[in-house]
């Protein structure tokens, strides 16, 4: 039975304790969220994450101020209105352009991290998925926002994905009107992505984010040594004052001062990048209008998509077809290809130690080759790059499957 | 020994990430972009010119302003703009700067030969000047009448504003557009819409006489690198060979000029960049060091 002291003042500790729960609400949340001491600045990342979100939130709220979804009004509105006569609106826009390409990086460090630690496996399995989730939205929310300036990689990188859509030799090329709501990308097709990016897709994502840290709630995060810890127990040593002896701390105030410094560190490398170094994040050829008329001599997707585009480009078009498909989906299945028991850091499971180091190889010089023109010796180490990603994955439960027991503790 | 353990795994992350954006950055575009070397704007490949005379040249410059105006000198064109741009497909530009914009060598050759200075095969001026020294003398007589100093501004109007555009500061072929006021009854503008329809007519004889209409210039300081723009400049057909814009002949000081303006017009937010940048990242940095303590005073005990 609910009780509110009538005596008690308004919104005073008590008169709120009584309505909202707050101690409870910041215990659960908060002082009493245990996490494992045994970890390293990689489990920051989450948090990095939350914030470059946030930044991108915040900063992407300032421009929606002053862009103009309109094809003939859209470049201007942005390269100039917002970018020269709005106070500071090239410091909002640079801080979003940087923050969506930054923020890749930081998935990727994330989701190989994952990786490395085994935090996929042994209740961790839905972690896992809801983040590949965002994963995925962020995908379509940074190329929603991409063709927003249309500039010519706006353009041209909106025709050559929205083309992937008629399936190759099937020629559904109604599929990819339907997606334009035209035969070319033009009005109707800037005014459906200005839509996504800005509400359906942020909405989704903020969903998601909030799934995420849902699925965390009961495994906990994993640690440097995928050890197995009885929270509730030792959560009582440090609530005893055992703070050496207890394998846990709570979020905050200990774990959460080292996220902050984390995120000290990220913040002066992410203003130096948005300051004086962004080109990388903001393509120079998107400076130039689109031009239906005029196209640019090499065309790419931004650099965190240049791994799967380079699974597509070297075969044929439908297997190029099949295998971005299957690139894009395969992750998902992580938690049940690796059919390992074992919970522990990638070095000490052998042979999946082996790849896990050629998986991230790999990405990386398919990441390398997607960007440099399909020609010559680019597109034999293309061709074998793209395969050897199919055959890490398709041998992964194979390899996993004979892995020795090694327990969660060096 | 845990610190290491972390600045290891730091060590890692900043290798992978340094990897890939060097392929995906220095790398891929020296691969893209073929290196053209320039020449700092001193047209090697043009012959010295003859010492000239600028009274002499000041007898001769009837053969030029049958065709250019020289307004410093009160010498109106023959032609407005738009009928030049009927016939020759483009306003012949006033040569009040030219002095001060050209690289004498060039304006020389462009007398005698002006497919040979500008590499392109079509270039609306005829030869005009039968003699090196003839051409000398004009050219020291654009000298000797050039301002001594022109803004960055007149100076990108002068070289390059009959063909480029530039709507970020509201310039056409034409000229600058003119401030007018929309009719209070009819909120019409038909001041505004003749000199609209002015510039589209005149756009379209250049379009013609180009095949293409040149670029509007706006944002290339963005959508381009600098070394590019140079070289670009210096010898249009060393980036784009076959392209219809002429070498123009500018000289070094009257490029980094154009450079300024054309900085000024499409970045003009770098100021400001480079102003605030430091404090800001200042502030991150006694951010992270003060984060640091804090960080420290919590886990002195527990580990
Ligand atoms: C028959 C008309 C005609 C005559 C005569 C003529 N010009 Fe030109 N001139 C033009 C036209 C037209 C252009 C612009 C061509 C273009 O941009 O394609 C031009 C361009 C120029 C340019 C700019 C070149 C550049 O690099 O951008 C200069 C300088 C110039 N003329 C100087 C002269 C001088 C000096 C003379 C006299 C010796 C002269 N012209 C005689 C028609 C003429
Ligand atoms: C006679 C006309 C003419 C003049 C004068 C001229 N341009 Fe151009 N310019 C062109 C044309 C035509 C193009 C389009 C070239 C193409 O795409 O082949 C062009 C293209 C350009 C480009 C874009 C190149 C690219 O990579 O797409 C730049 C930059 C440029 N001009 C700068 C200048 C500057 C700076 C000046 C003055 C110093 C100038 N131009 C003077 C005609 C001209
Ligand atoms: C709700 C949050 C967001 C809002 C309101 C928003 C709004 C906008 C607007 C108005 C633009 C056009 C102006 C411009 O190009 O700079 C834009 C561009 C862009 N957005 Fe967002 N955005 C949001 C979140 C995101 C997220 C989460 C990402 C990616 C992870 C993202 C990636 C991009 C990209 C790549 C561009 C193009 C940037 C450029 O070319 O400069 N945005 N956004």
């Amino acid at each position: 039975m609910a009780h509110f002291d009538p005596n008690a003042r308004p919104f005073s500790h008590k008169w709120l304790n009584e309505r909202l729960a707050i101690d409870t609400l910041k215990r659960v949340l908060s002082t009493e969220y245990w996490i494992p001491k045994n970890i390293n600045f990689l489990w920051a990342m989450g948090m990095v994450l939350a914030v470059t979100f946030g930044l991108l939130l915040l900063s992407g709220i300032f421009l929606l101020m002053y862009y103009i979804p309109d094809t003939k009004q859209a470049f201007d509105s942005v390269n100039y209105t917002i970018m020269q006569e709005v106070g500071f609106g090239w410091l909002w826009r640079h801080i979003h352009a940087v923050a969506a390409s930054v923020v890749f990086l930081i998935i990727y460090i994330h989701m190989f991290t994952g990786i490395y630690y085994g935090s996929y496996k042994r209740g961790r399995e839905l972690i896992w998925i809801s983040g590949m989730l965002l994963f995925v939205t962020f995908s379509a929310e940074a190329f929603s926002g991409y063709m927003l300036p249309w500039g010519q990689m706006s353009y041209w990188a909106g025709m050559v994905i929205t083309n992937l859509f008629s399936m190759g030799s099937l020629e559904w090329n109604w599929l990819v009107e339907w997606i334009r709501g035209d035969y070319v990308p033009g009005q109707a097709f800037l005014g459906r992505f200005f839509m996504l990016h800005v509400l359906l897709l942020p909405l989704v994502i903020i969903g998601l984010i909030i799934f995420h840290f849902g699925t965390l709630r009961i495994p906990h995060v994993n640690n440097q040594d995928g050890e197995e810890i009885d929270f509730e127990a030792e959560a009582e040593k440090w609530k005893a004052g055992k703070r050496k002896e207890a394998k846990v701390i709570p979020f905050n105030p200990v774990f959460l001062s080292k996220d902050v410094f984390v995120l000290g560190v990220y913040f002066i490398f992410f203003f130096y990048l948005v300051f004086y170094h962004y080109q990388f994040a903001m393509d120079p050829i998107n400076f130039d209008p689109a031009d239906p008329l005029k196209t640019p001599p090499h065309i790419y997707p931004e650099w965190y998509f240049l791994w799967s585009y380079e699974i597509l480009r070297p075969f044929p078009k439908d297997p190029g077809l099949i295998a971005f498909g299957f690139a894009q989906v395969i992750f998902f299945f992580l938690p049940f290809l690796d059919r390992s028991p074992n919970v522990a850091p990638a070095n000490r499971r052998r042979p999946f130690r082996c790849w896990f180091w050629l998986l991230l190889i790999d990405m990386v010089a398919l990441t390398i080759l997607g960007k440099l023109p399909p020609v010559g010796i680019y597109t034999t180490l293309g061709t074998i790059f793209a395969w050897l990603f199919i055959i890490l994955w398709i041998a992964l439960p194979f390899i996993t499957k004979r892995e020795k027991l090694v327990g969660g503790k060096k | 020994m845990k610190k290491m353990k972390e600045l290891k795994v730091l060590a890692v992350v900043v290798f992978f990430t340094l990897i890939t954006y060097w392929g995906v950055e220095p790398y891929a575009h020296s691969v893209m972009h073929k290196h053209v070397e320039g020449h700092d704007f001193k047209y090697p490949d043009l012959k010295p010119a003859p010492k000239g005379n600028p009274e002499k040249g000041k007898q001769l410059i009837a053969t030029c302003t049958g065709c250019h105006s020289i307004e410093s000198q009160g010498i109106k064109a023959p032609m407005d703009a738009l009928a030049a741009s009927k016939a020759y497909g483009v306003n012949p530009p006033d040569l009040s700067n030219a002095g001060a914009l050209y690289d004498e060598k060039f304006l020389v050759d462009l007398m005698q030969n002006p497919n040979h200075a500008t590499k392109v095969k079509k270039f609306a001026m005829p030869p005009s000047v039968g003699s090196a020294q003839d051409a000398a003398d004009i050219a020291a007589y654009l000298k000797s009448i050039a301002p001594k100093e022109i803004s960055n501004k007149e100076a990108f109007e002068s070289a390059c504003g009959r063909c480029h555009a530039m709507r970020y500061a509201k310039w056409t072929q034409l000229g600058e557009i003119p401030k007018t006021k929309p009719n209070i009854k009819t909120k019409q503008d038909p001041e505004l819409m003749k000199f609209k329809l002015q510039v589209a007519e005149y756009q379209e004889n250049l379009a013609n006489y180009m095949g293409k209409l040149p670029p509007d210039l706006s944002t290339i300081i963005r959508a381009r690198s600098k070394q590019y723009l140079e070289t670009f400049v210096e010898d249009p057909q060393t980036q784009l060979p076959g392209t219809a814009m002429p070498r123009v002949g500018v000289t070094k000081e009257a490029y980094e000029k154009i450079e300024q303006y054309l900085e000024a017009v499409g970045d003009s937010s770098k100021p400001d960049r480079e102003r605030i940048g430091p404090w800001v990242i200042g502030y991150f940095v006694i951010f992270t060091l003060l984060a640091y303590l804090w960080y420290k005073s919590n886990w002195r005990d527990i580990v």
